[in-house]
């Protein structure tokens, strides 16, 4: 690997950002023997956001500074991942822009703008989280619920591709996920009652190859879990990426809340596939397996998180896991080959369930009328990505701490591109507001007595908390861990943060100036490693301080 | 101009541009960059300012009924007139009682800038619905209303675009440099949406005199090394310290200028201009193709 590195950067330093091979699906495969780069959103199949590169470390990570930064061009939430290929960085800008910049100096190559559909309404923000890649092709699923085809030279579309109805609620805003030479996305719109799918596009056409629907129809297995027409607009959106294992030859999403959201009255039963992992053959999108985190879900508490796979040695031998902290606040540790549960418990303050039992389902303990769950409507965690450092063995999760709401179902007739809540949720403190996860003014809306945030490192075998790095305002960032045992975060107070992995020491921090709610990345140029982070509407890259001349 | 808009390289609109009359065009064309680098830059920045401040005052008054409309924007704009207008405002623009669109004087809109805004935003409280044109059938149906009284349908033909599109990718041999929908080489310019970006007249111009209406960020640059590598490609993007460029692979490059010990810019185009090759049917029919080609959605 260290002569594929060098020769590597002979590369580079003949041609300075020169777009290289294409990037073929056996270096998707391999993205972690390619550590100068970034290639899928989560950086490799496993989605564990650790970077190889140690170039930065304990010793000189105080040294870092600002190289360039990006400014978007909105003034929506800033929540992209970029990738970064051989020296080229591709990041979105809302609503749908694709941008091409030299990933060194931050100058733009071109730009991609995509007019989306006046009638388009995501949810929570005219956010999108970026773009995957497959030769010389960019793929972005769109606010109003199409697949765009980008030419990654030129940043001209090669095919676009309506998924669904953008009127009806449907939304895209997580990254695709190329497996093969197909497109993988899920569909967003989970407080509007459509009905959720997970599909696959031919990567040359945009032609649909599978589709797999994330709430059965009749006669589809899982449909049982569902009474009546409860189905038909029974949500479970998936509107974060998945992962894939290529030995298993299996890709993992994760599935949203039922709709509506607050009301399991209204929808009686397990409603599968709703907060769900699947498990799912990649050229057939047919089911492996299951493992429904939350059923007939009373909280929102999604299940889009990012499945980490790791590689453990579990009682004894080596085994294939999936590690996930949960908005429902328990996190748990599966078999990724069965979906068998192996181990979990609660990361936060947990009460609308006692615990999980031996098959990890949940005891329901539901809150009487009026008084407060925990924890609340944001959940203990929720879509920013964990991250997975092989070398500590340690899971790394942005959480809320103590914090919780007040909830009440209502019932509620569906009608075509409304809300479709069935609900309303309060902070259990009268007056207060119960943020909902849009930046507001001033920045920090929280009190001790609402919750805060931390950074926490799990230990998988035992479920508990080796350390914490407590914030006063909540934690709404991704984290990012290094081979030098760094782990870099950030969060709503707009702190760019780098913390020791093995003990949650502070290392350094820089002000933004912006909430951060985007996942760090890291990759190298030039032999020089870098680390970028979106906050407030910015693009920010630090790297060490250059030499003196 | 193009940059201060927020929108990047061959991204920008050109109506102000195309506005521009022959003379200025030329001026703009004929730019030399055989001086020193910073002689270079500071006259290519005192360049932009008299050209914007003078488009600006040119573009000002738009709205003086002396300012000429190009025929090609004319017949285009009849075409979308009859298409997408005329059910409601008739054929002669006068269906509506009290609305006289050929008249000259319009309550609503009383400058062409009026008549974009009423065409993007429709009238609150009336039939006339907001319409997303894209800039270059915006260009045209102004240019149309300006001017129906004097149009004459039967003797303008906007071209055939299914005889355009089998010239373009066969006799014409636009398809050994430009691309279209991921076909075709990147070495010149994409033109999957030039027919949405580009107004019918830009594009007459274009064909005429190449080297006269590109745009500075299309440029072919040249660049040495300081180790002696030649990089010839085509200019995306271009600051006081570097440039982004398409190189003849097709590779995207970033250059530090520091780094290289000479760089040019090339002021001639190596498109051909097409000026006295074309048939006029030929030329009618490529520029109804290149309207057709609106991006993919």
């Amino acid at each position: 690997m260290k002569i594929c590195c060098a020769s590597l950067v002979c590369l580079a330093l003949l041609f300075p950002a020169a777009l290289g091979a294409q990037v073929t699906s056996e270096r998707l495969l391999h993205a972690a023997e390619e550590p100068q780069n970034w290639l899928t959103y989560s950086g490799t199949y496993l989605s564990q956001r650790y970077s190889p590169l140690k170039q930065i470390d304990a010793a000189n990570v105080k040294n870092l500074e600002l190289k360039w930064a990006f400014q978007a061009q909105s003034l929506q939430k800033f929540e992209t991942t970029p990738l970064v290929v051989d020296g080229i960085m591709y990041l979105t800008q809302s609503p749908n822009d694709v941008v091409a910049l030299d990933a060194k100096t931050g100058r733009v190559f071109w730009l991609y703008h995509y007019a989306t559909a006046p009638e388009s309404r995501p949810c929570c923000g005219i956010v999108n989280r970026g773009v995957a890649i497959l030769g010389d092709t960019l793929f972005m699923a769109t606010v109003d619920a199409h697949l765009v085809a980008i030419d990654a030279r030129n940043g001209h579309a090669i095919w676009n591709n309506k998924l669904a109805d953008a009127a009806a609620g449907y939304a895209m805003t997580l990254a695709p996920l190329v497996v093969k030479d197909k497109v993988i996305v899920g569909v967003a719109g989970g407080e509007y009652g459509i009905r959720g799918f997970i599909a696959a596009y031919e990567a040359h056409s945009g032609k649909e190859a599978w589709r797999f629907n994330t709430v059965p129809t009749p006669g589809e297995p899982g449909h049982e879990t569902w009474k009546g027409d409860d189905w038909k607009h029974g949500s479970a959106a998936v509107w974060l990426t998945g992962s894939y294992d290529p030995d298993l030859n299996l890709t993992y999403w994760g599935t949203g809340n039922p709709g509506p959201d607050w009301n399991p009255g209204q929808r009686p039963g397990d409603n599968l596939y709703s907060d769900c992992v699947v498990a799912l053959d990649p050229d057939t999108g047919k089911l492996k397996w299951y493992f429904q985190f939350t059923p007939n879900d009373a909280y929102d508490y999604d299940s889009v998180q990012i499945p980490v796979l790791a590689d453990m040695d579990w009682n004894g031998g080596p085994r294939k896991l999936m590690l996930w902290g949960n908005r429902n606040g328990f996190f748990y540790v599966l078999d990724r080959t069965t979906g068998k549960f192996l181990n979990g418990g609660p990361f936060v303050k947990v009460n609308w369930a006692s615990g999980l039992d031996a098959k990890g389902r949940p005891i329901p303990t539901p809150q009487p009328a009026g008084k407060p769950t925990f924890p609340g409507i944001q959940g203990g965690t929720n879509w920013y990505s964990p991250s997975y450092s092989p070398r500590t063995g340690l899971f790394y999760l942005s959480t809320w701490e103590n914090y919780s709401t007040v909830f009440t179902g209502v019932d509620v007739d569906y009608r075509e591109g409304l809300r479709y809540t069935g609900g309303a949720n309060a902070a259990p403190i009268p007056g207060a507001d119960n943020p909902v996860g849009q930046r507001s003014s001033p920045v920090n809306t929280y009190t001790e007595a609402l919750g805060r945030g931390a950074v926490i490192a799990l230990d998988p075998h035992t479920a508990k908390r080796k350390w914490s790095f407590d914030m006063h305002d909540v934690n709404v960032s991704g984290i990012l861990t290094t081979a030098s045992d760094l782990l870099f975060s950030g969060g709503r107070e707009g702190y760019f943060q780098a913390l020791d992995a093995r003990t949650g020491a502070l290392l350094w921090k820089a002000n933004l100036g912006g909430e951060i709610i985007a996942g760090p990345i890291s990759y190298e140029v030039d032999g020089k490693q870098y680390v970028s982070i979106a906050s407030g509407n910015g693009l920010f890259v630090f790297g060490p301080r250059d030499a003196a001349n | 101009m193009m940059l201060a808009s927020g929108k990047l390289l061959n991204q920008g609109r050109t109506e102000g541009f195309s506005k521009l009359p022959p003379r200025l065009r030329a001026s703009r064309a004929s730019r030399r960059c055989n001086l020193g680098q910073r002689w270079w830059n500071w006259l290519s920045l005192c360049a932009a300012a008299l050209l914007l401040n003078v488009a600006c005052a040119f573009m000002g008054r738009s709205q003086d009924r002396a300012v000429t409309y190009a025929p090609a924007d004319i017949r285009y704009g009849a075409q979308i007139y009859a298409a997408q207008c005329a059910a409601c405002h008739g054929a002669n623009g006068t269906q509506i009682g009290g609305v006289d669109l050929g008249g000259g004087q319009l309550r609503r809109a009383s400058s062409d800038q009026d008549l974009r805004a009423v065409l993007a935003n429709g009238i609150a409280g009336t039939a006339m619905p907001p319409f997303r044109f894209d800039p270059s059938e915006v260009t045209a149906i102004v240019a149309y209303i300006r001017n129906m009284r004097n149009f004459d349908s039967h003797a303008s033909d906007l071209g055939d675009a299914n005889r355009g599109r089998a010239w373009f990718e066969g006799a014409g041999g636009c398809m050994n440099c430009h691309r279209v929908n991921g076909k075709g080489p990147r070495v010149a310019p994409d033109l999957s949406e030039i027919g949405a970006l580009r107004s019918a007249d830009f594009l007459q111009h274009k064909l005429l005199d190449a080297n006269g209406m590109m745009l500075p960020m299309n440029r072919s640059v040249r660049a040495i090394t300081k180790d002696g590598k030649v990089i010839n490609g085509r200019r995306l993007n271009e600051d006081t310290y570097s440039v982004q460029l398409i190189d003849d692979q097709e590779r995207l490059l970033s250059l530090d200028k520091t780094n290289l010990r000479e760089y040019t810019v090339l002021t001639t185009s190596s498109m051909p201009s097409y000026k006295d090759k074309m048939s006029e049917q030929d030329t009618a029919d490529l520029i109804a193709y290149l309207l057709t080609l609106k991006g993919l959605r």
